[in-house]
């Protein structure tokens, strides 16, 4: 016979246990319910502990059974604070769970001595027993009692995610079509916190009733940064979640402490890493592109500013640092703009004085005149002659092609814009 | 049992008053801020808070080596703030909405939090045991000294609640008008953030970073039921938080085995419960009480109604069961409970030959079937709704309408020579005088 070791165990529960929670804490993320998995998670503790002291033992089918009952309580309450008593939504969800978690520490505080669950197991859960909690089967042992409820658990909240995949994709994404093509939002609704109960209380044992809220929301807002399909969400957030279940254990043997809690810093460091490198959603991403954007800006505005200064005055000479001044942007930006466009040869300079050459003079009336249509077209549209320069001044970089012609043909012919200063004409 | 009660009660041990003293400060000073934050829609930024604190708490007993109070609460203040800060972020930087930010850095920071304290508890550093109390919160643990914290902090947020209280009401009820003055908002928000920070740091070490956000919440959303206004609101949340907080002291002082937090917490339950059934107006009795009121009132108006357009229709005065109820649509039964009630109330009377109406009765009556034909009349000649509509509209109305109303909008119908006040009519029957811009026939 193969021994299988506890380290094993204990990491395969801490990955059953992150993969079901991951898989449905993505659809809590989407739906904006976040706290209201939250609540649930912190108000089933009531049931849970009572199912215990009336069948003095963990067995899970009154466990089950108690947590459901509080789930519903909680989903009730919140609906009547809210609906009938007028109470703001978040201050119910919050008088609620709260009330309910305190009742549920009083109650297993007052029976502490008596059975075997304390506030410990509340906090933090007892991952680390798992392998000492073997269930027998004609005297063998067929694996810890956890793997059995966590995997029965992971595989309803598969098919649960298999059976009603499309209706939780539109119903997450848009919420009107849901309701159009006729999904029910209360039944999917119902049907989530309904797995979000039973999940947690298979969780309850190994992660406790407060860290299984990062386990269920960590992953998924971590793999909504990465990706905009479903599939690939869903995915990447159990592919975290299985991360912080091996990481996590090894984590905690390393550096002494609980590993559910090891577990929970590694989805936090997973979730910090997603933040910054993510790669459209990711705040570095987000800080290159508009550094892109707004050197693009002060280069346009650069060759702007030398064309308009051209129409006054044919001969014009500008320095280099008069052009960097005269970008409004933070300086370093207006120096890499100029960089570029000499790069680009759109300048031509000589002896320090800087000219526009041939291409970048094209470059800057087309620029000019984009500006100048989108004055006209917006004139058009009724707004007033000293309100047009700031929202052009916005639109103008982002002109170009169909949209261009479209601006062309609605002020067919224009020769002068709102202000009487000449549109150039591109040939 | 007994003997602890006394013992409690008496006040003659020193620790007993400061526990009590120090769970007074807490609860009241929940109950002051929560207030705000509740009228702010920003009752879980507490919980978040809370969570976010527990590693500031166990990295500052790691570095410091010590359990000093002030010690404490400057690292659970720094990982607090930084967790808020974290939200911010999170919500500016990407599209991840406010819940799951709040949801994310809670649990996170919690989990950091149960890492660094079972770590402690584990490690030879050892006696970790002045650290769990901040899981749950244990009154009893408050001492001299940490009573001295409190206190200075206690009386420095109600000081500044004191001072900026006309900045923080503007604040919650028209933030617009409050910039169109000139004020920052922002600076005055970030006060009052600050100020709820330091509320829940006071309470962190009695009520413990998992419940905490109730000691809020709940006082101010009871004290909402019993008021609408303010300042009366704040007093009333201060003293439930406060007798929350004295209360739960003396349960976990009688059985020291049971958290002090989560007993707090469910008295402040009790109060929220009792404040949403008993409160005078916006509370479920009264309620109930009210609508009860209303529907009676809009039945035994709706069949004066019916007796005195019968009596137009018919010219007698006295009706049978059976024609009421066809001309009110009721049910036999409904219209047999409602009758008898009028009869007790004075307002009918029952001969042999049937119902009718008393004196009394048809004052009443006269003066509810003007009030529909008026509304009627009034809704009609504005053009606001054409003939086919009009019953339903002016009958969900003219319970409501008051003499004062009947007689402007009397006023204004006559000076608009639409009606002839000494005769309102029906304004379905056929043989209406009237006719839309007052014309005759």
């Amino acid at each position: 016979m193969i021994e299988i070791s506890g380290t094993f165990w204990i990491i395969f529960t801490a990955i059953l246990v992150a993969s079901s929670c991951s898989l449905l804490g993505t659809f809590l993320v989407l739906r904006r319910m976040a706290l209201l998995g939250d609540a649930l998670s912190h108000a089933v503790l009531p049931g849970i502990a009572i199912a215990f002291f009336l069948s003095d033992s963990r067995a899970v089918l009154p466990m089950f059974f108690g947590a459901a009952v509080f789930g519903l309580i909680t989903t009730l309450l919140v609906e009547i604070f809210y609906r009938r008593w007028r109470v703001p939504e978040d201050a119910a969800i919050g008088i609620v769970f709260t009330a309910l978690f305190a009742l549920g520490v009083v109650l297993i505080s007052v029976y502490a001595g008596a059975v075997d669950l304390d506030q410990e197991c509340v906090l933090y859960g007892e991952i680390a027993y798992t392998p000492w909690d073997m269930l027998l089967w004609d005297n063998t042992e067929i694996g810890p009692r956890p793997v059995w409820i966590l995997g029965t658990v992971l595989l309803l909240n598969i098919l649960l995610v298999v059976c009603f995949y499309k209706e939780l994709l539109i119903s997450s994404f848009d919420p009107a079509m849901a309701v159009s093509v006729g999904i029910s939002a209360t039944l999917m609704h119902y049907l989530l916190m309904g797995a979000v109960s039973l999940t947690t209380v298979a969780a309850f044992e190994s992660v406790g009733a407060i860290l299984v809220v990062a386990m269920l929301i960590v992953p998924g807002a971590a793999a909504y940064l990465w990706s905009d399909s479903l599939p690939k969400i869903l995915l990447t957030a159990v592919l975290f979640g299985v991360i912080s279940a091996v990481a996590g254990y090894y984590l905690a043997s390393i550096w002494d402490s609980s590993i559910a809690g090891a577990m929970v810093v590694v989805l936090g460091i997973v979730f910090l890493l997603s933040l910054f490198l993510a790669p459209r959603q990711g705040v570095v991403a987000r800080i290159w592109q508009r550094l892109i954007l707004s050197l693009q800006m002060a280069k346009d505005h650069m060759l702007l500013n030398m064309v308009r200064r051209e129409e006054v005055a044919q001969a014009w000479r500008w320095s280099r640092s008069e052009i960097i001044g005269a970008a409004a942007v933070w300086p370093p930006i207006a120096r890499m703009a100029f960089a570029s466009l000499q790069r680009a040869h759109l300048l031509a300079i000589a002896d320090g004085e800087v000219r526009l050459n041939e291409s970048g003079r094209q470059r800057g009336l087309q620029l000019l005149r984009n500006h100048r249509l989108w004055e006209t077209y917006l004139a058009q549209l009724g707004l007033p002659a000293d309100h047009l320069h700031d929202p052009a001044d916005a639109v103008e970089h982002f002109i170009d092609g169909e949209l261009l012609q479209e601006i062309d043909a609605e002020v067919a012919d224009a020769q002068v814009d709102p202000q009487g200063k000449q549109i150039p004409r591109i040939d | 049992m007994l003997e602890n009660i006394g013992r409690f009660l008496s006040l003659s041990d020193a620790n007993v008053r400061f526990v009590l003293l120090g769970s007074l400060l807490i609860g009241s000073t929940g109950g002051l801020l929560g207030s705000f934050a509740v009228l702010r829609k920003r009752s879980l930024i507490g919980d978040a808070l809370a969570h976010a604190a527990l590693p500031g708490v166990a990295l500052a007993f790691m570095l410091s080596g010590s359990k000093a109070l002030p010690i404490l609460i400057a690292g659970a203040t720094l990982s607090g703030v930084l967790g808020v800060l974290c939200i911010q972020f999170i919500v500016n930087f990407t599209r991840i909405k406010a819940d799951s930010a709040i949801g994310i850095v809670l649990s996170v920071f919690f989990g950091i939090g149960i890492v660094l304290l079972t770590h402690i508890q584990r490690s030879s550093v050892g006696n970790q045991s002045g650290l769990d109390k901040f899981l749950f919160g244990q009154a009893a643990a408050i001492v001299n000294d940490d009573l001295k914290v409190m206190s200075i902090l206690a009386i420095f947020i109600i000081t500044a609640v004191l001072l900026l209280y006309k900045e923080f009401k503007v604040l919650i009820f028209d933030p617009g008008f409050m910039q169109s003055l000139g004020f920052s908002t922002r600076l005055v928000d970030l006060t009052l953030m600050g100020l709820i920070v330091l509320t829940v740091m006071v309470g962190l070490q009695a009520v413990g970073v998992v419940l905490i956000a109730a000691m809020l919440i709940t006082p101010a959303v009871a004290a909402r039921f019993w008021t609408e206004r303010l300042h009366v609101m704040i007093l009333l949340a201060t003293f439930f938080g406060g007798l929350a907080g004295m209360t739960g002291t003396f349960v976990s002082s009688l059985a020291p085995r049971i958290p002090t937090g989560p007993v707090m917490v469910l008295v402040a339950t009790g109060f929220f419960v009792f404040s949403a059934l008993f409160g005078p107006r916006r509370g479920m009795l009264a309620r109930w009480h009210r609508e009860r009121a209303n529907r009676q009132r809009e039945s035994r108006q709706h069949l004066l109604r019916a007796c005195i357009e019968l009596e137009e229709q018919q010219g007698r005065q006295h009706f049978s069961p059976q024609e009421l109820s066809a001309e009110l649509q009721w049910p036999q039964q409904r219209l047999e409970r409602q009758s008898k009630r009028m009869v007790r109330a004075g307002l009918m009377q029952l001969r042999h030959n049937g119902w009718s109406l008393s004196q009394q009765g048809r004052e009443e009556g006269l003066f509810v079937v003007k009030s529909h034909r008026l509304w009627e009349h009034y809704l009609f000649y504005r053009d606001i709704l054409d003939m086919d509509h009009l019953d339903r509209p002016a009958d969900e109305v003219e319970h409501l309408l008051t003499p004062e109303i009947i007689t402007r909008l009397e006023n204004l119908l006559e000076r608009e020579q639409v009606i002839d006040t000494q005769r309102i009519v029906n304004i379905h029957a056929s043989s209406s005088l009237y006719r839309p811009g007052g014309q005759d026939d």
